[in-house]
């Protein structure tokens, strides 16, 4: 176990769902929330805690696409590539942001960590098409231009 | 605090005491849909608004309203429907009702002074068909047309308030239910009024409701399954997020049924915003009694708990769900048993979607016989669809069951987009089909879908004009199958992605005699081996293609070619001599030196070191070069 370490963010999360294991996918959620990623470091110390072997908790962490072990970037942008983006012309959107960023389907995140760009099934906003979304913010009816102008606003958020 | 039925009463009188001393609400719509396209700074802007304005107050204070001259309301509301349309923004002055569309921040001056200080109706932002304009919301053909029961409340009020709710007879169902019927009365009553589960397979929810109550297992659980997971389908997460009571509601009165004392609402890790509408109503409710211990002072206690799901499609299934609900990876299991017998933590469960239990408040209050006088025979009440694609109007409808497909793409939907033709419509999400024109006038309803091999499924509509390939679109939907398949059982685990490889060769031009037959092949011993349903039904999309468009299968096979053109690697271009003038800037363009030609004589391409990048299109200034 990693010495250096600090667990007080985990021990927080674990005192707010009951220190149960039953709440493992919960615990895991406010983990990655806090760190954008799961630090390997909580693997032995959850199993610790919660009395559950790292083996389960990692076949939890890996069977959910939602958990990441590998750092992602400030701003996490999810392109919907669900079935009405999809027929409104999605993958031009999505390719315009893996070129502006240098990313592709492999490379998910940006080296100096602000960006990450992965492709979600639906974001129930399919009225707009097509969208995706920036952390929590939806944004609709993109265009390869319109996503250019977004990246442009958030490097400018910093 | 609500810790009686009198108080409760007490309480819904207050509320509608309150709702009816506004002299002016501007209903702003803050579904995922409006919010998207800027709708929390127009509710921000009216807000300011409001507060600024000298003799106009925001929030109803008993005591000094008389010292304002008007009080005027500004409230985030459900998913008003037409989502292609937002900002939408309702000015409402007691039965008046007009409905503004794609409102901007610096439209919402003018609109506070002339319709919401003064009378007036801003021409310019109504909703315009055809030289038409639309003043109230119900007169335009997209809501006109249809019949909002579980969205009734969706645009009407507040949906994060409690007392709107209250206010529009909310809690009405739940009272009728604890006061005046007995637990199985309850159950009889739904299962007389023929509900049917609307999360896809559409089993009958008062029978499964029975089967709970009979269990001799005194512990049971009632989950709510908010995994909306089929791409296109927003509907239950508009629910969430626009009527979260009504949906919890109908929980109660489940769990009453059934002696329930724990319920859990599963919601999609993509529906921030239904997880924090839903927790705000549960603290609300906890807050003034209506959850809790000894509700409304009987022995009726229960108590409500939220999941989020963490990114797996599989979760949408039954024994997946609340194997996830248990902490554990989201693995369906083999049935039987049956959730109903061993659901969560291996007690007996109730386990409905969201538009289910939203229809549930209704049916009580209402009583089964009117609720059978809605729909079809053997398909009662109403159903959502969220209707996307190639379509004029896209959004968020509800229509009686057995409606036809024409009238829900061509009357409500306004028909296709730029006058395109109708090719298909896909419906049912990965589980579901493409319905060709000839389906166009059958009903919607459970049981005529499942004839044509199609399923309602959880609703998304998502219609496709001529520019779309339906080997591309079954390819897509086996590829996001593919990926979501757990893996645990081999049939789903291999065979869907032997089907997608047959399917991405033949999209690239590299498919062969037999592929065809072997697809065919494959999907049957999948659909009849695989261990739950999302294996299962997860050939249907490229059945049905093949049932209704073998011979765009056979274009791509046997001739090579895209009859949509939509397939990039089977484009072919080629140069229109008529038009070519012979400048040679296509072939200095061209990356391989496919096209060559005598200067001021019409070019030509070699097809074979074609590589379809489609530089020379944007290079020939006669615009010469075609594809096809």
């Amino acid at each position: 176990m990693s010495s250096s370490f600090d667990f007080t963010v985990v021990d927080q999360v674990l005192s707010a769902n009951n220190n149960s294991s039953q709440y493992i996918i919960a615990i895991l959620q406010d983990i990655q929330e806090h760190y954008r990623y799961l630090p390997r470091e909580i693997v032995p110390y959850l199993s610790e805690k919660l009395g559950m072997s790292e083996a389960k908790i990692y076949s939890i962490a890996t069977f959910y696409e939602n958990f990441s072990f590998e750092p992602k970037g400030k701003y996490v942008i999810k392109v919907c590539d669900g079935t009405a983006c999809h027929v409104r012309h999605s993958t031009p959107v999505l390719e315009a942001l893996w070129k502006e960023l240098g990313l592709s389907k492999e490379k998910h995140t940006t080296d100096d960590l602000m960006f990450t760009v992965e492709t979600v099934s639906c974001l129930g906003a399919c009225g707009l098409a097509p969208t995706m979304m920036v952390n929590e913010q939806v944004y609709a009816a993109m265009t390869p231009e319109k996503v250019l102008a977004v990246l442009e606003e958030l490097r400018g958020r910093g | 605090m609500i810790k009686t039925q009198n108080e409760l009463s007490i309480a819904r009188n207050e509320a509608v005491k309150i709702l009816g001393s506004y002299d002016c609400r501007i209903l702003v719509c803050s579904g995922t849909g409006c919010i998207a396209t800027g709708s929390n700074k127009i509710y921000e802007i009216f807000a300011d608004l409001v507060r600024e304005t000298p003799g106009v107050t925001l929030e109803f204070a008993p005591h000094d309203a008389k010292e304002h001259e008007e009080l005027v309301g500004v409230k985030k509301t459900g998913c008003q429907g037409c989502c292609e349309l937002g900002p939408l923004v309702r000015i409402q002055k007691g039965e008046r009702v007009v409905q503004y569309v794609k409102v901007q921040p610096d439209d919402c001056k003018t609109i506070f002074e002339k319709s919401v200080l003064g009378d007036e109706i801003i021409e310019s932002l109504l909703y315009h068909k055809a030289g038409e304009a639309f003043v109230r919301p119900d007169e335009i053909p997209f809501i006109a047309k249809q019949t909002r029961m579980v969205l009734e409340n969706c645009g009407h009020f507040d949906s994060e308030s409690l007392d709107e709710y209250i206010a529009a007879g909310g809690f009405k169902a739940l009272e009728k239910a604890m006061f005046e019927m007995s637990r199985d009365d309850v159950i009889e009553e739904i299962d007389k009024s023929g509900l049917r589960g609307r999360g896809g397979g559409g089993f009958p929810a008062g029978r499964k409701w029975k089967q709970v109550a009979s269990q001799k297992e005194p512990v049971r659980y009632v989950v709510c399954n908010g995994d909306e997971g089929d791409p296109g389908a927003f509907m239950d997460g508009s629910v969430m997020e626009g009527d979260p009571y009504k949906l919890i509601e109908g929980m109660m009165i489940a769990a009453y049924a059934v002696r329930a004392e724990n319920g859990y609402i599963y919601v999609r890790a993509e529906y921030p915003m239904s997880v924090s509408r839903l927790k705000l109503a549960i603290k609300t409710l906890e807050e003034r009694g209506l959850l809790g211990d000894n509700i409304m002072g009987t022995d009726f206690n229960f108590h409500m708990h939220i999941n989020r799901g963490a990114g797996a499609f599989v979760c949408g299934e039954g024994s997946a769900l609340t194997a996830s609900i248990e902490g554990n990876r989201g693995f369906p299991r083999v049935k039987p048993p049956r959730t109903v017998e061993h659901g969560l933590f291996d007690k007996p469960t109730v386990l409905n979607n969201v538009e289910t239990y939203a229809n549930v408040p209704k049916i009580i209050e209402m009583g089964a016989d009117w609720y059978r006088t809605i729909g079809t025979e053997n398909s009662s009440g109403c159903k959502t669809f969220s209707l996307t694609g190639a379509i004029e109007n896209t959004g968020l409808i509800e229509v009686p069951m057995g409606t036809t497909l024409r009238e829900v793409i061509f009357d409500i939907g306004g028909g296709m987009k730029n006058g395109a033709e109708f090719k298909a419509v896909q419906i049912g999400g990965p589980s579901g089909a493409c319905l060709t024109k000839e389906h166009l006038d059958m009903p919607l309803d459970f049981d005529t879908l499942k004839k044509v091999g199609a399923m309602v499924g959880s609703g998304g509509l998502v219609v496709m004009d001529e520019s779309t390939c339906m080997v591309e679109v079954a390819r897509f939907f086996m590829n996001f199958t593919q990926n979501e398949s757990c893996g645990k059982c081999v049939p789903c685990r291999e065979g869907t992605k032997r089907m997608l490889e047959i399917l991405e060769r033949i999209v690239a031009g590299e498919g062969r005699d037999g592929d065809i037959e072997l697809l065919l092949e494959l999907a049957e011993t999948i659909s009849a081996t695989a261990l739950c349903g999302l294996g299962k039904s997860a050939p249907s999309p490229v059945v049905s293609t093949i049932k209704n468009f073998r011979h765009e299968y056979e274009a791509h096979i046997y001739e090579k070619r895209c009859p949509a053109g939509a397939c990039q690697k089977l484009k072919r271009f080629y140069i229109d001599p008529e038009l070519c003038k012979g400048c040679s800037k296509c072939a200095r363009q061209c990356p391989v030196g496919a096209i060559s030609g005598k200067i001021k004589e019409p070019f030509s391409i070699d097809l074979e070191k074609c590589i379809r990048c489609g530089s020379c299109i944007s290079a020939c200034p006669f615009g010469a070069i075609k594809e096809g």
